[in-house]
């Protein structure tokens, strides 16, 4: 490897999504050599599927509105393991960066007066709750983030930012200090293996939701980041925490966005009763996404579900009108009439609950700076990498986020990364050189695949995760079961490390790819086995049959993964509020 | 069984492209065409081809369908198989990389030669720039464009000048920027492309029409900026 080609930047962001490109217009824009490694071209990017919206006080549906009532949702959303810091950063925040995006040019949706459209979403309150639903999601039809994806690209364009499109992170560089300076990087289309060299390597590389059979995300979310991290010794933190979407169009997985409900839509079982009223009295259909998609499953066990084999519920949309549906949800139209073969115009849209976020990540500060733990259970920020966006763990979204509240996250800490690497690039870093070996470590991986001389097909050992996944860390868990997938998955493990490559050519080889991919998507379900399998108790997403109860003397806190010993560890959360005193845990109700 | 023949070439391996043949049981049922090439990949996979999202949002799988240009993800079997074959190239006009991806550089040098963002010299609001609910209307059919490829390489006048013709794609966006009345830079983006290619080289074939996945009418944008154009001219 001594001939290795070396490119140097400023800062790199390892993937093109909204975090990703936001962090980069940052850095750009101030004049750092700032590059974008993305795997795919960046409109590509999961980002783009976002559709309802970004939820935000920006005081334009209620001109009283205010960001300390969209904190408050947020960490009761949380289910209080969100860090209270970084909720109020991200929500006070919030209307600055939502303005910014419109002033680049975001086709946001208007409102009489001129406004940014907002729509109700989810977990959405007035008042600290005690002022009725709010209707506080930023919304361009029911497309955002295809607008908000582009808008943030065609900034990096203006600002001149290096994008190195179809090219993949396959490993991270740590120097003699275990600072990250860089990554190796394959460009597709050539088949080359670069050194990319950084003083900042930030990971916005996404989420993983391709670990579960069915999923609203697309083939590219792999965890990328996730796996890398992992690989490289650091912790990953709430990683048993996944959201499973209310309403992924049933068989397709093909999102449908909780817009529909916050537009008036809302959800019916065989019986064409309006179930989420008997769940959740006050805010029916618009229960955080947790306690919906509980409420969907249970109907269905109890028998009330829909269909020849009772396996999904309706989602009821026609009462709205013809012209409603047209002007505020387009894109669901299409979506219906393409995978589900249901014309929400005129009958219902049958959905299930489906894996949709992955709150977990890599643990960082309000800076993005990723943080390890050390012996003594103090935070220790690793120097030289960074994390934001799904790949991160802030924490802003805690147990379960709320709907609006993923693009916020991209945009908000996104721009935060960028500004403190800037300010940090200003000041001077000063990180030690790779050694030949220290990038010859990174190539590992790598040098196994290419190596790879038996083994079966990376397809094959993927859909066998994906079904251990899907049965034994869904919605529902337990822990008899949850052992048992643990064991299946060790027995895949060393599949999944010999899987074959057989053709071996450089040119655009996805074969190749797609067999990195599947290490970081192992890495990421391991992880979320482990976690889920430990923390012993229900929280948010996280719902065990063996452990009903919310157990805040022993689990208000984070769980944190250890790659080395495959252990799990705690960490607090953060209650410490600038602006008022901390939000005290609470039954959570809808 | 149904007969697919694929478009095939590896530069490493072969000297030149040819068509390989398959059969795939689909079971009877009406999948996308993405589904058959994921099913074809499990069985070769040295078959490359992009994908991401798999709804027709990302724009990554524009191809060649029999005969037709469109979305792999969103195009269903009934609407491209004929006599029980199903033919998959690549998009038309551009270099082949490796057997369904292309060479997208000329396309995206176009759209960035059309200065695809905002500008709006004028400070910043401290909140939004007001827009009414009709002047947002009028991006409507323009944003939504996803870069997928399949109108520009589908446009013979993008095939004969592709360093030279903005297409369908690029006008299209063009326009987006024209129309949005946040935008203050009309005069210096009518200038730029005020040439016998940029945007005159669109004979209105409405090839691009025929097969946008989205249903936009790039055609109809073009025929804006031509009016735009002559208006500043007079």
């Amino acid at each position: 490897m001594a001939n290795m080609r070396t490119m140097s930047f400023d800062a790199v962001i390892v993937g093109g999504g909204g975090s990703g490109m936001r962090a980069a217009l940052q850095l750009s824009q101030s004049g750092y050599k700032t590059a974008v490694i993305t795997k795919v071209f960046p409109t590509r990017s999961h980002t783009v599927s976002a559709q309802g919206g970004i939820t935000c006080a920006i005081a334009s549906d209620d001109p009283n509105d205010q960001w300390q009532w969209h904190m408050y949702d947020t960490i009761k959303g949380s289910d209080y393991i969100g860090d209270q810091e970084a909720i109020e950063y991200m929500c006070q925040t919030g209307p600055e960066a939502i303005f910014e995006l419109e002033h680049m040019g975001l086709p946001f949706s208007r409102t009489e007066e001129g406004r940014i459209y907002q729509r109700p979403f989810g977990g959405q309150s007035k008042d600290f709750g005690n002022g009725g639903q709010a209707a506080r999601t930023c919304a361009a039809a029911d497309r955002t983030g295809h607008a908000l994806l582009h808008t943030l690209y065609q900034g990096n364009l203006k600002s001149e930012t290096t994008f190195l499109n179809e090219w993949y992170a396959v490993d991270i560089v740590k120097n003699e200090d275990n600072a990250v300076v860089g990554v190796v990087a394959i460009d597709i289309e050539t088949g080359e293996t670069v050194y990319v060299k950084s003083k900042a390597t930030v990971f916005a590389t996404g989420g993983a939701g391709r670990i579960y059979a069915s999923t609203t995300n697309a083939h590219i979310c792999t965890g990328d980041g996730v796996g890398m991290a992992l690989r490289a010794g650091f912790p990953v933190q709430d990683i048993e925490m996944w959201q499973f979407h209310p309403t992924g169009i049933h068989g397709a997985g093909t999102l449908v966005t909780e817009g529909c409900r916050g537009e008036g839509g809302y959800l019916i079982n065989k019986d064409g009763e309006r179930f989420m009223e008997r769940y959740a009295p006050n805010a029916k259909d618009l229960a955080g996404r947790d306690v919906v998609a509980r409420s969907m499953v249970l109907e269905i066990l109890e028998g009330r579900g829909c269909g020849p084999d009772g396996d999904h519920v309706y989602l009821k949309l026609d009462h709205l009108g013809e012209e409603t549906l047209n002007a505020k949800l387009p894109g669901i139209l299409e979506l219906s009439r393409t995978f589900a073969h249901a014309d929400p115009v005129v009958e219902p849209i049958p959905v299930v609950p489906t894996c949709h976020y992955m709150m977990g990540g890599i643990p960082t500060n309000v800076d993005g700076q990723a943080l390890t733990i050390d012996a003594e259970g103090n935070d220790q920020v690793i120097e030289g990498f960074y994390a934001c966006g799904e790949a991160a763990c802030v924490s802003v979204h805690g147990a379960n986020r709320l709907g609006g509240n993923s693009l916020l996250d991209l945009v908000v800490f996104g721009r935060a990364s960028g500004m403190f690497i800037e300010k940090q690039l200003r000041e001077g870093i000063n990180l030690k050189d790779a050694s030949e070996a220290d990038i010859e470590r990174a190539m590992t991986g790598l040098n196994r695949i290419n190596n790879s001389s038996d083994g079966e097909q990376a397809s094959v050992l993927r859909a066998e995760l994906q079904t251990i996944m899907q049965n034994y860390f869904g919605v529902f868990r337990r822990g008899d079961f949850m052992k048992q997938g643990i064991e299946k998955l060790n027995a895949l493990r060393p599949r999944i490390e010999n899987v074959a490559l057989d053709d071996k050519s450089n040119a655009f080889n996805t074969a190749r790819i797609e067999a990195l991919e599947l290490q970081n998507l192992f890495a990421t379900a391991e992880a979320t086995a482990i976690a889920a399998e430990g923390r012993t108790e229900s929280r948010g997403a996280h719902a065990r049959e063996d452990f009903q109860e919310r157990d805040d003397e022993n689990w208000l806190c984070h769980s944190v993964y250890f790659p080395g010993s495959k252990t799990l560890g705690k960490r607090g959360v953060n209650f410490n509020l600038k602006t008022r005193e901390a939000f005290e845990p609470k039954i959570r109700t809808y | 069984m149904l007969n697919v023949s694929i478009y095939r070439y590896n530069p490493e391996v072969d000297s030149e492209p040819y068509m390989q043949d398959y059969q795939v049981d689909t079971q009877g049922k009406d999948v996308m065409v993405l589904d058959v090439l994921e099913k074809l990949k499990v069985e070769d996979p040295s078959l490359s081809f992009r994908r991401s999202c798999r709804e027709g949002v990302c724009g990554s799988d524009g191809l060649n369908i029999s005969g037709k240009n469109g979305l792999a993800c969103i195009t269903p079997l009934s609407s491209a198989v004929k006599g029980n074959k199903l033919v998959i190239r690549p998009l038309p006009g551009l270099p082949v990389i490796r057997d369904l991806v292309i060479d997208m550089s000329q396309f995206y040098a176009q759209y960035e030669k059309i200065q695809p963002y905002m500008i709006n010299n004028s400070p910043a609001p401290a909140i939004e720039r007001l827009q009414s609910p009709e002047e947002r209307a009028k991006l409507d059919g323009l944003y939504e464009c996803i870069l997928c490829a399949c109108c520009s390489t589908a446009c013979p006048s993008f095939w004969w000048n592709p360093e030279k013709f903005i297409g369908p794609s690029g006008l299209l966006q063009a326009y987006r920027f024209l129309a949005d009345s946040r935008d203050t830079a009309t005069e210096e983006r009518l200038a730029n492309l005020d040439d016998p290619f940029s945007v005159f080289r669109c004979h209105g074939i409405m090839n691009c029409v025929q097969v946008c996945p989205k249903g936009l009418n790039p055609t109809k944008a073009i025929g804006h900026i031509r009016n735009m154009l002559v208006r500043s001219a007079t």
